[in-house]
């Protein structure tokens, strides 16, 4: 069973996210259980939604509490919300973020990292900060857990509120070119 | 042909109502529910429900909407939970003693006060009294597939009864998972034709007196007072039988069964057992696979149909072991236990031998109720079994 976190901030989208990696992963054949954490739903306040996966059957319907895998939606939501907390050894971190491992500071329990400019992009292509389907293509390239094409099939299937769909699939689809991937020594892998 | 998709349990349920083809449907959103009601409303825009949408002002006149449609012969659908079901409790109350097969989702919700939104049983547990039949969902294509099969019991002409499918509040009214939708045309055969309204209508073609007043005693008003509670006891009691059919017919047909009243896991070599209701089931399966790869000789007994209680099931899952640790997501104020505790009590008093059963509560407000509490649990009931049997509630998250 592999478990993922996303974190976010209210009406970026991350509850939808975990929806749309759901279609996708079932499309690829495996048993998904998805659920948001359940608090205030407000704009801006950080919420966060988990997935967890598997070949066989899964049957428990609970919060994560020990990911695999931290997706975090903003560039600004670690400085203010433990991320890691939990995080299982040799873990997987992606991050929207300018910034290089260097700036940030990696947890040793991280064994790999992906970063990106999910702002900048959303903001270019969308004309507004909701990063979510461009996390789940930084997501993609970073773990190669859920191929881009998949994606695009769960983004197809939901309604979006703020963009179309085009928008959100070209979105992804420069996410997934432009998400840099580094290991432990912080060193570019991609 | 059936269709995969990937949906929450509130989306479930709306395919449900939709194969179900209702007449009517009323819903006014309240959360966790409003998302079915959202649901709802799109299907009967998109046409994938071609029902009626009544809009309406509040709960109260939901229900009462939907008992003059079931009355003049319409099948008919609502959802609510919480305040809203609060609202909706002086209809609510009527609809069992008039007979009318009306299938209502409740997303359950922890009562108020302090201020709470979330997830729990306490709502449904209130109403428990009343004379819906109230069934318990596990995972979200069983929400789908128990609405459709509501309809089924309800409309039975030995039951007769509205029934309450619960689903529990955030887990699985946003939980997300594959479900497939069954054929319509199956559907179609599954069901048959609908009557409800049969026995009590408003029809200008057959004039009759609905909901007549009895008048006091000394007259032959408390008798026939008396002879439309018993008959809505037999209809409870016809709805056991009527359940198990209908759930066996269901997987005959569409190759997915369910325990229709009680589900025994890993009960027949089992010294004692845990009782679980609800969506917490999952991990406490979990969590007896964990205690028994241990050592530990547990099962687990999940109740699905609370009302009518399946009174004959929980004995005969019961008797195969020595001790019971109950889990219940809301509180008995009476008792200071959980409901579903003390109901499983009046049904060991059957058992010729006296067993220890430990109350546990857990999960209230949407708090989670995980492996390892269910681990605590088991943990408990099976030092009970040697005789340390603790009359306290044992409350699962107050440490979280």
């Amino acid at each position: 069973m592999y478990e993922i976190r996303f974190h976010g901030r209210g009406g970026q989208g991350a509850v939808l996210a975990s929806k749309v990696l759901a279609k996708a992963l079932v499309e690829e054949g495996k048993f998904v259980k998805a659920i948001p954490s359940f608090g205030f739903e407000r704009r801006g306040a950080p919420v966060a939604a988990f997935l967890r996966y598997d070949e066989k059957e899964i049957r428990q319907l609970t919060n994560i509490y020990h990911p695999d895998c931290i997706v975090c939606l903003d560039p600004t939501l670690p400085a203010t919300v433990d991320i890691f907390a939990g995080m299982k050894e040799g873990g997987i971190w992606v991050q929207a973020t300018k910034k290089t491992p260097k700036e940030l500071k990696v947890p040793e329990k991280v064994i790999k990292a992906g970063f990106c400019d999910a702002f900048g992009i959303a903001l270019e292509v969308l004309g507004r900060p909701i990063t979510n389907s461009i996390m789940l293509a930084a997501f993609a390239r970073t773990t190669g857990i859920v191929s881009l094409e998949s994606l695009n099939h769960g983004l197809a299937s939901v309604a979006f509120r703020d963009a179309a769909l085009e928008e959100n699939m070209e979105a992804a689809r420069r996410a997934y070119q432009e998400t840099r991937v580094y290991d432990t020594g912080g060193k570019e892998i991609r | 042909m059936s269709k995969t998709i990937v949906c929450d349990g509130n989306e479930a349920a709306a395919w449900g109502v939709a194969r179900s083809r209702p007449d009517m449907v009323a819903v006014y959103p309240i959360t966790p529910q409003s998302s079915l009601a959202e649901y709802i409303s799109q299907f009967v825009a998109d046409g994938i429900i071609q029902a009626d949408l009544m809009d309406v002002e509040g709960e109260h006149s939901v229900l009462s909407v939907l008992q003059g449609a079931c009355l003049a012969g319409a099948r008919t659908f609502t959802a609510s939970c919480g305040q809203g079901l609060a609202f909706m409790f002086e209809p609510y109350f009527r609809t069992p003693p008039l007979r009318l097969p009306i299938v209502m989702s409740l997303v359950t919700r922890d009562g108020i006060t302090p201020q709470c939104v979330w997830g729990g049983q306490q709502d449904a547990m209130t109403v428990k009294e009343v004379g819906w039949i109230q069934m318990y969902c596990e995972n979200v294509q069983e929400v789908m597939d128990t609405i459709i099969m509501a309809y089924k019991i309800a409309e039975n002409r030995d039951v007769m009864l509205p029934v309450n499918v619960c689903h529990d509040g955030n887990y699985l009214s946003y939980g997300v998972e594959k479900a497939e939708i069954p054929d319509q045309e199956d559907v179609d055969a599954f069901l048959g034709e609908k009557n409800t309204n049969w026995h009590v209508a408003l029809d200008p073609e057959r004039p009759m007196g609905v909901d007549p007043l009895t008048g006091g005693a000394g007259g032959a008003g408390p008798s026939m007072f008396v002879r439309y509670r018993k008959g809505l006891c037999k209809g409870m009691q016809n709805a056991l039988g009527v359940i198990s059919e209908v759930h066996g017919e269901w997987a005959l047909k569409f190759g997915r069964s369910y325990a229709p009243l009680v589900e025994e896991y890993r009960l027949d070599d089992a010294e004692y057992a845990i009782v679980t209701i609800g969506s917490m089931s999952g991990a406490g399966k979990d969590a007896v696979d964990a205690a028994r790869e241990a050592g530990e000789k547990v099962g687990l007994i999940k109740i699905k149909t609370f009302r009518p209680f399946p009174l004959r099931a929980l004995l005969d899952a019961v008797s195969k072991v020595k001790a019971l640790g109950v889990v219940d997501r809301s509180v008995s104020f009476g008792w200071n236990k959980g409901p579903v505790y003390q109901e499983v009590l009046s049904a060991l008093y059957r058992l010729e031998r006296r067993i220890p059963a430990l109350s546990f509560i857990g999960g209230l407000a949407g708090a989670d109720i995980t492996i390892e509490h269910f681990g605590r649990v088991i943990e408990m009931t099976g030092k009970a079994l040697k005789g340390n049997v603790p009359d306290e509630t044992v409350w699962l998250n107050e440490n979280d």
